[in-house]
């Protein structure tokens, strides 16, 4: 018989390498799925690795991947740190991705520093604005916000199809549904010339320290790690437990937001409704491997970025499906979890209290 | 005005049933795995499984009905994998269940490339054909509205109300709610609560993927890509405007069906005056609504979302 015995304390070491194997177990578990299509097993690996991380190439390509999963892991770490179950970082990312197309295609043009810290605040507001909503729901009505959000994201999508065919319509595109460009004022710098590498990484990598900073050293800080430890303590020591949610919906909204205003005005240039190939989604992997830690966010949205980069190359060279990410990616989130039931308990085996 | 006039056609409420028919099976397994306790946001990724498993049984070459027993199979295995996380092991229903909806979604597409690795338009099936039962058919109104529908419809109709008789009428259907109210008492009665809930949602998520399998296999004849788009998400939304119960789930369903296929003929009518999007959005925004108005008042099973641990408490 198999039982499990809370820990009282997880060892430090234990924490720390638990995602790294959960991480490890995905990529071995891929094996499955490689070999039921039919591809050689080693061969289709070093595709993987050497397309992920063996050519500078390769290296910028998981960094350009990376900059919008570290917004999209700490919108979903930050919120998850106070139990408020944000879904929807991929409805917020196209809405800052919307919000940045409204500043930043021409309506009005100033200096560079002024236009991208323009598009950058729109977004950002765009997607607080947008997390706001789910959030009230839950903390008045109690409405699910998984559910919310989850709703949420078709009803954004379908905005976005709106604004692309009608008014944000580039007039340019023959005929695509695409939105007017970002003028060159507005767009993040490239940081690597003739890569993909823009400057939406150092925002990324601000914002990471930042929400460390905030969660870790501050007073809101703080009170939302209590809310999410245990509610009704936190109301019992005066805490306001509304507008701590409220606090935590809006900053997780505009990290989302923040990943979409990167990816149209850094990385593409224009709005499509295919700007996001589930980044959303992916940072709730990125943020569950990290262990909800803001720091632990970037490693483990470069892993998740070599892992899309890896199989993009795996399906250009021996034709293994490119879905083979999001299958390793969703390995890697089941496989954490499973890996926090170790971390938290001790299996023993045997019989109970023999 | 005459837009309301369809309401009153026969036409009408078999699109409006049609509509629903994923809806009620998706209601019906959701609902079955939360009055046991368990909330299963692996549904989208189910009810995707169940689409992609009933086609591709069908495109190489099995039965109609295989494809559905399939499509069963699948969902349950889904369902075993959602039951170990979250019952076995007592993790988070909210994460496992999206682990549960990106893993069993991504195998589906996954799966799909490898049976057709180049394959631009899918290829069709011939689907289940409109009953048309001599007699029953011809009966004015009903007959049209309930028997001009494939025999998948039909099915989660007795679905519904085999799943009514069985949470009321049954010893196993007591245990099983008593699951999701108050399990340690369950347990003082000597079963064994585990058992009851991995049980319940391994058979919810069957019915769940048939849910799926009709999208595939009788509302269209091919599989596409992000085919199930939300509908699992609005049966989660759907079994809180019916307070858990059956009998409601299957009105909420066809309400729910109904303003599809209004929006769907409103369009027709309003024609460019609105973008389509605006249409589309309505059974999104209808969910959310439901969710707000009646999450307030819902009594939730007592117990849902809260692992049990034997020897704790």
């Amino acid at each position: 018989m198999i039982r499990l015995e809370p820990r009282g304390e997880t060892p430090r070491l234990l924490a720390l390498t638990a995602p790294v194997v959960a991480a490890l177990v995905a990529l071995a578990l891929a094996a499955i799925p490689i070999m039921a299509a039919g591809a050689p097993l080693l061969k289709a690996y070093q595709v993987m690795f050497e397309g992920a991380l063996g050519s500078r190439f390769a290296l910028t390509e998981v960094v350009s991947r990376a900059t919008p999963l570290i917004l999209t892991g700490l919108a979903a770490a930050i919120a998850f740190r106070a139990r408020l179950y944000n879904i929807g970082a991929e409805g917020q990312l196209y809405l800052g991705a919307v919000a940045a197309v409204a500043v930043g295609s021409g309506r009005f043009d100033g200096p560079p520093a002024l236009m991208i810290a323009a598009v950058l605040i729109a977004g950002a507001i765009a997607g607080a604005l947008l997390m706001l909503g789910p959030t009230l729901m839950k903390v008045k009505l109690g409405a699910d916000e998984v559910v919310t959000t989850l709703l949420l994201n078709f009803i954004v999508i379908l905005f976005v199809q709106i604004m692309i065919e009608g008014p944000m319509k580039d007039p340019m595109s023959l005929g695509w549904p695409q939105s007017e460009p970002i003028i060159d004022s507005a767009a993040l710098p490239k940081l690597i010339e003739k890569t993909r590498v823009h400057a939406g990484l150092i925002v990324a990598l601000v914002a990471a320290l930042g929400v460390h900073v905030f969660l870790a050293h501050t007073v809101p800080g703080f009170r939302i790690r209590a809310v999410g430890a245990n509610p009704a303590a936190a109301r019992f020591a005066g805490m306001s437990v509304t507008g701590t949610m409220l606090l935590v919906g809006a900053l997780s909204g505009a990290l989302a937001g923040l990943a979409g205003v990167g990816e149209v005005a850094g990385l593409k240039g224009y709005l499509t409704n295919n700007l996001s190939p589930g980044y959303g989604y992916a940072g709730i992997v990125v943020a569950m491997l990290a262990g909800l830690s803001p720091l632990g966010v970037v490693l483990a949205a470069f892993f998740v970025a070599a892992v899309f980069v890896g199989a993009d190359s795996m399906s250009r060279g021996i034709n293994v499906s490119s879905y083979i990410a999001n299958l390793i990616v969703a390995l890697a989130l089941i496989s954490v979890l499973v890996s926090g039931v170790v971390t938290r308990w001790r299996i023993r085996f045997g019989r109970p209290g023999g | 005005m005459e837009i309301f006039d369809i309401l009153v056609t026969v036409s009408f409420w078999v699109a409006a049933l049609r509509i629903a028919t994923p809806l009620i099976f998706g209601v019906t397994g959701a609902l079955l795995c939360e009055r046991a306790g368990v909330l299963n946001l692996g549904i989208e990724g189910i009810m995707t499984v169940g689409a992609m498993t009933g086609w591709i049984t069908v495109h190489l070459g099995g039965s109609l009905w295989g494809g559905v027993v399939a499509a069963m199979a699948m969902g349950a295995l889904c369902g075993l994998v959602l039951a170990v996380l979250t019952v076995k092991l007592g993790l988070s229903q909210h994460v496992s269940g999206l682990g549960v909806t990106m893993l069993a979604t991504s195998a589906s597409y996954f799966t799909y490339r490898v049976v057709l690795p180049n394959a631009n338009t899918p290829p069709r099936i011939q689907p289940f054909e409109p009953l048309n039962i001599p007699g029953l058919s011809d009966l004015p109104v009903i007959g049209p509205i309930l028997f001009q529908q494939t025999a998948l419809t039909l099915l989660a109709i007795a679905l519904v109300a085999l799943t009514a008789w069985f949470l009321n009428r049954t010893p196993l259907g007591l245990a099983l709610r008593a699951v999701g109210e108050n399990p340690a008492a369950v347990e003082a009665q000597g079963l064994d609560v585990h058992r009851l809930r991995m049980g319940a949602v391994v058979a919810g998520s069957a019915v769940m993927a048939l849910g799926g399998a009709f999208l595939t296999m009788s509302a269209f004849n091919a599989f596409f890509f992000e085919m199930v788009a939300g509908r699992g998400w609005i049966c989660i939304a759907l079994t809180v405007f019916a307070s858990w119960r059956p009998g409601k789930a299957l009105i909420g369903a066809i309400l729910f069906g109904a303003f599809d296929a209004f929006q769907v003929r409103l369009q027709q009518v309003v024609g460019g005056a609105v973008p389509g999007q605006v249409f589309l959005m309505i059974p999104y925004l209808l969910s959310i609504v439901a969710l707000v108005v009646w999450s307030r008042k819902a009594s939730y099973p007592k117990a849902l979302m809260v692992p049990y641990i034997k020897g704790q408490r």
